[in-house]
């Protein structure tokens, strides 16, 4: 069982950093749904909301590492230009889309989005983790901030969900592969 | 306004920095994806990085435009109740635009193509 390297850092950018955000965000909507609520028995303590100002922070830490580690990693070898006369393009993913009318939108259309809306996850939840600390005691009483919280976390989940479903889409018909293999694991056969 | 403790709520100013300095990133982004889109000269600035190419640069002003703006909001925020209302409907704006030119076919149709 073996991975190349370009695979494994897709691995880590897409199914660790990306997949563990966007599954983050349930517990974000419920935290923030339990700062806003009136009742005894959803409203946090001091010590619940320190612990959520963490998760939050985690959250933009997860949504920055998958951020840089797509741009400045995975990215240049997707966009990788293909030496002239090269005829099997499946080291330069980009071009490989690009080559067929029935591809070249998840380029086009896909990862023309996907590179500069990913960014606003980070940038967002970063402003959430700042808001969340700084009125997290405070939130249920200052609507207004909250509606600001709300809006910047969907904004994020919204960018994270584009991002998400265009790199899987992407890795699908055209991955990012090569460089050096990494055995995860020796199998032996067992037939039928 | 004041917590379960009796703490009474710090002025909302930092927080409108936070949102609209947030918003203003999205926006830079999303005016830079344009222009580099649109302009050769534009995207041979904006690449300052090769191996990235001009994404490189789209992404760093925006994080400087978002950095700076909420630092210098912050400050001069810190200690104002502001109608955070208008703050929301001016970040929501912001964003909007931000994000539709990030949108390919809405960047082409801004460009007649």
């Amino acid at each position: 069982m073996e991975i190349s390297l370009r695979d494994a850092v897709t691995v880590v950018h897409g199914m660790f950093f990306g997949a563990l955000l966007l599954l983050m965000f349930t517990g974000a909507a419920m935290g923030l749904y339990a700062s806003g609520a009136s009742g005894d028995h959803w409203t946090p303590g001091p010590r619940q909301r320190r612990y959520f100002s963490i998760y939050l922070a985690l959250m933009a830490l997860l949504a920055w590492l998958a951020v840089l580690v797509g741009a400045y990693a995975v990215y240049p070898w997707y966009r990788a230009h293909a030496p002239a006369g090269i005829t099997d393009l499946s080291g330069y993913p980009q071009r490989l889309l690009m080559s067929r009318p029935s591809t070249t939108g998840w380029h086009d259309i896909g990862m023309e989005w996907k590179e500069h809306i990913a960014w606003f996850a980070p940038i967002s939840l970063t402003a959430v983790a700042y808001l969340v600390a700084r009125y997290g005691g405070h939130l249920h009483a200052m609507q207004s901030v909250r509606r600001a919280v709300v809006g910047l976390l969907a904004l994020a989940f919204f960018s994270a969900a584009v991002a998400g479903f265009f790199g899987a889409m992407l890795n699908k018909y055209a991955p990012v592969r090569g460089g050096v293999r990494i055995v995860l694991m020796h199998a032996e056969s067992h037939g039928e | 306004m004041a917590n379960e403790a009796g703490d009474p709520a710090p002025p909302n100013g930092a927080a409108a920095a936070a949102t609209l300095g947030a918003a203003l990133g999205a926006f830079t982004l999303g005016v830079c994806a344009l222009a580099g889109d649109a302009s050769t000269a534009v995207a041979h600035v904006l690449n300052v990085w090769n191996p990235t190419g001009p994404l490189s640069g789209v992404t760093a002003v925006a994080i400087i435009v978002w950095l700076a703006a909420w630092f210098l909001l912050g400050r001069a925020w810190r200690a104002r109740n502001l109608d955070f209302r208008r703050i929301n409907r001016l970040a929501l704006t912001l964003i909007i635009a931000g994000m539709l030119l990030t949108f390919p076919p809405f960047m082409d149709l801004l460009q007649g193509r």
